[in-house]
């Protein structure tokens, strides 16, 4: 069936607010109408690196107009920590300093510039130590988190490589990533009777916000309450990162009794947030003579800024995905956590695995390079083996991999990208053209779906049914653009046999469905769709109960199709039927509650099922390059993605689309640059070079394999958030291609893939002859 | 503080600004029209674009005094008064040229400036005049093809989307 006419749920409906996008009417945190004596809310930051304040001299921010009050950590009544994870993050500096950017004081103003203003005119004065800024640094100084390495191993690595055909090594640098989600942090407290705080954060993780403003205005959870009906973009910038601007307001809300708001200029969002991990990968592999795998030895280091955060799963997701598609029989993963100086690096989309599959990707690249095969060639001889086959072959942590659709997905795409025609057209093309060079890559993914941390693979849904068939359904997963609300709705929809417009889609709302879990590791529509399901089928069952026993028919027998509710005989509209029930004093209302099976998982010994199942995807693209300036293009993008039965291919597409030229930004033109005192100097759009509109693909096919999860998931759909980022390494793999075609040795070019990076790898292959 | 009056979506508004004031916030904070939105406080995102006297405006570069006597669009006077969208919105919502929103509201002014210099545009024409418009979360696939449509053009061509198997 086309994609274009599936009923629901799999509908290829527009986005739930397309039409409040569209005139503008859509509400963000800074768009909320606030209280006329709403006060604002600015952080004065630190100069340098690392070292103490020795004098921090207030006066002037004091006397600034507009200002109402200051805070230091000294006036915070409370815990001063907005750590997601080790207590190791103050809101306000403790006197030490960690990184330039590092929020020291607050200043609470009259108006948003007021409090900007205000905020520069501090005179601080520091002891200053050198900062620690490179992984050497870090390594020589043991500065890192954790006690050691984290190292997971399977088989024998070094043996099998050292009695391997061909044996390869190197090194892959790869650069973080700014979020730049289009709408910066904000958050806005509102101070209720008896102490309650109300705030509108946002977030994706609303319990988290929920979680730190209690513990900072020493208050129970119960006294807090986190609303966020959207983000403008989230990226996982906003899983742990909205943290201090929320209990900053709620605190100064608290001290002042006013409404306190904040929204950090763009500047300062980007001076002060974590970013994605950058990673330095090195390898050392072994392939037979038909190129298979016999072992590898990963080295990954990632700079983790100055707090714990979230980097401790990263690197574990990291080393989880240094498979990424492929069976390896002996692996050693040794893995890094570096502490240094600079923003505390955090959640970015893929989380880690990004990283990971990279590292594997540039091994198959360099591997086919050495031995001669073609790149995807090689890949497929090493792919796990296809779910019929009954392999029971393992990933390095020890799951059976039951579900790999790689080996007929790369088939299609093959075909559908016409790839052998195209590959021998860009040989021909290189061999006469000595400026203008064209490449062409191929990647694969597999990524695992569920939090690593098993116990946040569970979801809670809210769903009324008001007696005049109208539909209030509320989940703890939040909406940052990705069309989970939208998804989710179609699920109520579908249980209930109602057309759309009967779901009101409402706010996350921590009053209304607690302890959630950040909407995260790409699992909105997985835990909040099945929580939600659950819900629904409770009101469902009580109706059909009740109409059963009416109409001389079983519950089971009762329907609800098309806006009607058919028990025996009887047929009437849903808003009949609830209201009958209603009448009946029945309650049609219900929480669902949805917790992931099968996982079992020990991140210290790193053995176990740490994932439902895994989300899979190709692309094939191809690039020109200019040798003389480095200057490149992406001429054309094919993927294959699958996202199970999708419950909204058209949202799912977009996600496809958004990932691939995030991850081929990630790897080519966004460069993050800290000077060697520590500074960002990349903390704006004019430094820092996001796709814009030239940079998408000339050519841009994308297909859905839309096959139904083997797992039972939400209608068999997959999860879709973050896997076909991943597939944005292809075009990074195709710039190699091409800097490949100006030497004889392999160009090992390092990420991001800037023109000056290409020009300088062209310029080293070709001194190396 | 200064006076300043101007036009915004037909009607006359007056306020008092300091010489600062920037265009957008006087939108925004004055006359509530949040749908302007400030993305990157430094005219490189294109979130807060407005048309001013017709021509399409970063309204984050320009000051509100410079507005004064101006005739100003927002987002919020693009959909006719019974709510109807206009043919740019109405072929973001339909070919799903959003995700988050937040660039949406200036993407759709831009376009709409862009259709009345340009009726049929090329998808490389669309391209230039969009280099100031950022988006992050759809690659942009949707936003063109979005802007064809609105245009009258076929979108078959770069619509394919179809299942592989």
């Amino acid at each position: 069936m086309s994609i274009a006419h599936k009923p629901l749920p799999h509908k290829p409906l527009p986005h739930d607010a397309a039409a409040l996008h569209v005139t503008g009417a859509a509400r963000y945190v800074d768009d909320i109408p606030t209280p006329a004596n709403t006060l604002h809310i600015a952080f004065g930051l630190s100069e340098i690196a690392a070292g103490t304040i020795s004098v921090m001299d207030l006066s002037a921010v004091r006397a600034a107009r507009g200002v109402v009050a200051v805070m230091t950590a000294d006036d915070l009544p409370f815990a001063n920590d907005v750590s997601p994870s080790v207590h190791d993050e103050p809101l306000l500096s403790d006197g030490s300093v960690h990184y330039i950017g590092q929020p020291l004081f607050a200043v609470i103003a009259t108006s948003h510039l007021a409090a900007r203003k205000a905020a520069r005119l501090a005179k601080v004065r520091y002891e200053a130590v050198a900062p620690i800024l490179t992984i050497e640094e870090a390594l020589a100084a043991g500065s890192r988190f954790e006690e050691g390495p984290r190292i997971y191993t399977k088989g024998d690595a070094t043996s099998a490589i050292n009695t391997a055909a061909h044996v390869i090594d190197g090194t892959l640098d790869m650069g973080g990533q700014e979020h730049f989600y289009l709408e910066g942090q904000a958050a806005l407290a509102l101070p209720q009777e008896g102490g309650d705080m109300v705030v509108h954060s946002s977030t994706q993780h609303p319990t988290e916000i929920q979680h730190k403003v209690a513990e900072a205005i020493g208050a129970p959870m119960h006294a807090v309450r986190v609303e966020i009906r959207r983000m403008g973009g989230g990226f996982g910038g906003k899983e742990s990162q909205g943290n201090a601007l929320a209990v900053i307001c709620a605190v100064a809300a608290r001290a002042t009794g006013r409404p306190c708001k904040m929204r950090y200029d763009r500047d300062d969002d980007m001076t002060i947030t974590g970013k994605r991990h950058d990673f330095r990968i090195t390898y050392r592999a072994g392939f037979d003579a038909d190129g298979r795998i016999s072992g590898i030895e990963f080295g990954q280091y990632t700079r983790c800024g100055w707090a714990q955060d979230l980097s401790l799963p990263v690197a574990d997701r990291a080393m989880l995905h240094a498979d990424n598609a492929y069976f390896i029989p002996n692996i050693r993963i040794e893995s890094h956590r570096l502490r240094t100086n600079m923003q505390s690096a955090t959640a970015y989309r893929g989380f880690g695995g990004p990283q990971g599959v990279f590292g594997i990707e540039r091994v198959m690249d360099h591997g086919a390079h050495v031995i001669g095969l073609d790149p995807i060639e090689i890949r497929r001889r090493n792919y796990y083996a296809p779910a019929a086959a009954k392999a029971e072959q393992t990933t390095p942590y020890g799951q059976v991999v039951e579900d790999c659709i790689l080996h007929e997905m790369t088939e299609a795409l093959l075909k559908t990208s016409d790839y052998a025609a195209r590959r021998d057209a860009v040989a021909k093309w290189n061999a006469s053209h000595p400026t203008i060079k064209r490449g062409i890559g191929f990647s694969p993914v597999k990524f695992g779906i569920s939090f690593t941390l098993t116990h946040l693979n569970q979801a809670g849904a809210l769903v009324h049914v008001y007696q005049d068939g109208s539909v209030h359904l509320n989940h703890g997963g939040t909406e940052m653009g990705q069309g989970l609300f939208q998804k989710v709705a179609q699920v109520a929809a579908a249980r209930f046999g109602l057309q759309m417009d009967a779901i009101k889609i409402t706010a996350t709302d921590t009053g209304k469905v607690p302890n959630t879990s950040a909407t995260a590791a790409s699992s909105g529509s997985d835990l909040n769709g099945m929580a939600v399901k659950i819900a629904c089928d409770t009101i469902r069952g009580r109706i059909s109960t009740h109409l059963a026993a009416r109409h001389d028919c079983t519950p089971q027998e009762v329907t609800f199709v098309d806006g009607m509710v058919t028990a025996g005989r009887a047929a009437m509209p849903f808003a009949a039927a609830a209201k009958s029930a209603y009448e009946a004093r029945i309650s049609l209302s219900a929480t669902g509650f949805y917790a992931t099976p099968k996982l079992a998982w020990d991140r210290i010994k790193g053995q176990g099922r740490p994932f439902f199942y895994f989300a899979y995807g190709a692309a094939v693209t191809e690039v020109a390059i200019d040798t003389l300036t480095g200057e490149n293009r992406i001429l054309r993008a094919d993927i294959v993605h699958d996202a199970g039965e999708s419950l909204n291919p058209a949202l799912d597409i977009g996600q496809i689309e958004g990932g691939y030229v995030q991850g081929a930004g990630w790897l080519t033109c966004e460069e993050l640059v800290w000077d060697d005192k520590g500074a960002l100097k990349t903390h704006a759009p004019s430094t820092y070079k996001i796709p814009a509109v030239s940079d998408r693909p000339d050519v841009f096919n994308v297909a859905l394999w839309d096959a139904p999860n083997r797992e039972e998931t939400i209608y068999r759909s997959k999860a879709v958030g973050e896997p076909p980022f991943m597939l944005g390494i292809s075009a990074f793999l195709a710039l190699s291609d091409a800097v490949a075609a100006c030497g004889d040795a392999y160009p090992a070019l390092d990420a991001p893939a800037t023109p000056e990076r290409i020009w300088a790898t062209i310029e080293r292959l070709r001194d190396e002859g | 503080m200064s006076q300043v009056t101007m036009t915004v979506n037909g009607k006359t508004a007056t306020g008092d600004v300091e010489g600062r004031t920037l265009l957008v916030h006087f939108l925004r904070d004055e006359l509530q029209l949040t749908g302007t939105h400030v993305g990157c406080d430094t005219s490189q995102c294109g979130a807060c674009v407005v048309h001013v006297d017709g021509k399409a405006v970063k309204s984050c570069t320009m000051l509100a005094a410079e507005a004064d006597g101006a005739s100003v669009e927002t987002i919020e006077a693009q959909a006719a008064d019974d709510g109807t969208l206009n043919v740019v919105q109405q072929a973001f919502q339909d070919h799903h040229g959003l995700q988050c929103g937040f660039c949406t509201p200036g993407m759709v002014m831009s376009a709409t400036a862009l259709l009345k210099e340009n009726p049929k545009p090329t998808e490389a024409e669309i391209r230039h005049y969009l280099e100031g418009n950022i988006c992050r979360c759809t690659g942009y696939h949707n936003i063109v093809k979005s802007i064809m449509a609105a245009s009258g053009q076929d979108v078959d061509s770069i619509a394919a989307e179809v299942a592989a198997q």
